[in-house]
C-alpha cells in the first residue's frame, strides 16, 4: 500500500531514512527471534527430560508412601509428619535473558527430614520421604524451566508479530512509496525539461 | 519464599516432612479455594497434582500471566496424564506458529 505523503524531495529523504531504520530493526528483531527460538528448543528438550525423571521418582515415592500408609494407622502417620524438622525455602532471583525477566529458584533445605521415632513407623515411610526429598530439587528446576518456556513462548510470539509487520507491511510500503515518489519527481523533471526546450525553441524561432 | 503442593491428602502428606507447605484437598472446589488463597502469597512455586488440574483451569490461566509463582503439574499416584506435555506442546505451537 502506498503511504499518503507529498511527493517531494523532502519526503523522499525522510522515507529513505525510515526505510533504513526499518531494515535495521527488522534484522535485529530477526536475530532476537532466532536466538530465542534456539533457547526455547533447548529448554523444551530439558523440560521433557526433567519431567521424565521427576515422574519416575514421584511414582516410586508414592508407591512407598501408600504402602506406609497401608500398614500405619492414619493418626500415627499424620502425627509422624506433624512437625517437619526440615525447612525448605526458595531464594528467588530474576535473571535477565534477552530482555525477558526470568525467575531463577535456588532451593535451600535445612534440617533433617526424619523427625519421628523409629517405633511405630513403617520403613516404607523412610524410603518414601527420602525419595520425595530426592525429587524436590528436580521438581523446582522443572517448575522454573516450565515457567521460562511459558514466558519465552509469549516473547517469541510477540517478536514474530513484529518481524512480520516490518517484513510484510512496513518495509514494502516504504519501498513502494519511495519508488512512486521517485517516479513522480523524475516525471516532473522530464516535464520541466520539455517545457524548457519548447520555450527555447519559441524564443529562438522568432 | 516457600513452596506449595496441592493434591489429594492420601499421597501428598509426604511432602510435609520436606518443609513444603502442603494443602491437602479432596474436591476440585477445595483445590480452587486453596489455590486462590495462596496465589498472591509468598510462594515461589506451586505444584498441583494432575487430578485437580481440570478444576483449576481458570485460576491457572490468570496466574500464568505473571512471572511468579511458577506453577507445575506433578503426577498423582495413578500416573501422569500428559497434561504438562500438552502445555509444552501448546507453548511450542505459540512460539513456532505451527504444530510440530
Amino acid at each position: 500500500m502506498h503511504l499518503s505523503v507529498n511527493p517531494n524531495r523532502m519526503e523522499l529523504l525522510r522515507l529513505r531514512k525510515r526505510l533504513f531504520l526499518a531494515r535495521r530493526g527488522h534484522k535485529l528483531l530477526k536475530d532476537k527471534q532466532e536466538e530465542l527460538m534456539k533457547r526455547f528448543l533447548s529448554l523444551s528438550e530439558e523440560s521433557k527430560k526433567l519431567r521424565e525423571g521427576v515422574e519416575e521418582k514421584l511414582r516410586a515415592a508414592y508407591n512407598n508412601f501408600l504402602s506406609a500408609r497401608g500398614v500405619m494407622p492414619g493418626e500415627m502417620l499424620e502425627e509422624a509428619l506433624l512437625c517437619p524438622g526440615r525447612e525448605a525455602t526458595v531464594i528467588t532471583e530474576v535473571v535477565p535473558v534477552m530482555n525477558l525477566r526470568l525467575p531463577h529458584f535456588e532451593l535451600v533445605e535445612e534440617g533433617d527430614i526424619f523427625c519421628y521415632g523409629l517405633v511405630g513407623t513403617s520403613g516404607n515411610l523412610d524410603i518414601a520421604l527420602s525419595l520425595f526429598s530426592e525429587a524436590l530439587p528436580s521438581m523446582m528446576r522443572l517448575a522454573e524451566v516450565e515457567q521460562w518456556i511459558e514466558l519465552m513462548a509469549e516473547e517469541i510470539e510477540r517478536t514474530r508479530r513484529r518481524v512480520n509487520a516490518l517484513e510484510y507491511i512496513l518495509i514494502p510500503n516504504l519501498e513502494e512509496t519511495i519508488r512512486s515518489i521517485g517516479m513522480k519527481l523524475s516525471e516532473r523533471e522530464r516535464g520541466n525539461l520539455t517545457r524548457l526546450m519548447k520555450v527555447k525553441e519559441m524564443v529562438s524561432g522568432r | 519464599m516457600k513452596i506449595a503442593v496441592i493434591g489429594g491428602k492420601d499421597y501428598i502428606l509426604g511432602f510435609k516432612a520436606l518443609g513444603v507447605s502442603v494443602f491437602p484437598v479432596e474436591t476440585g472446589e477445595e483445590a480452587a479455594q486453596a489455590l486462590t488463597s495462596i496465589k498472591n502469597g509468598n510462594y515461589a512455586a506451586i505444584f498441583i497434582c494432575e487430578d485437580f488440574a481440570e478444576a483449576l483451569k481458570d485460576i491457572l490461566e490468570e496466574i500464568r500471566e505473571k512471572p511468579l509463582p511458577a506453577v507445575a503439574f506433578i503426577p498423582d499416584p495413578r500416573g501422569s496424564r500428559g497434561l504438562a506435555l500438552e502445555r509444552l506442546r501448546q507453548n511450542t505451537r505459540r512460539a513456532i506458529g505451527t504444530d510440530i
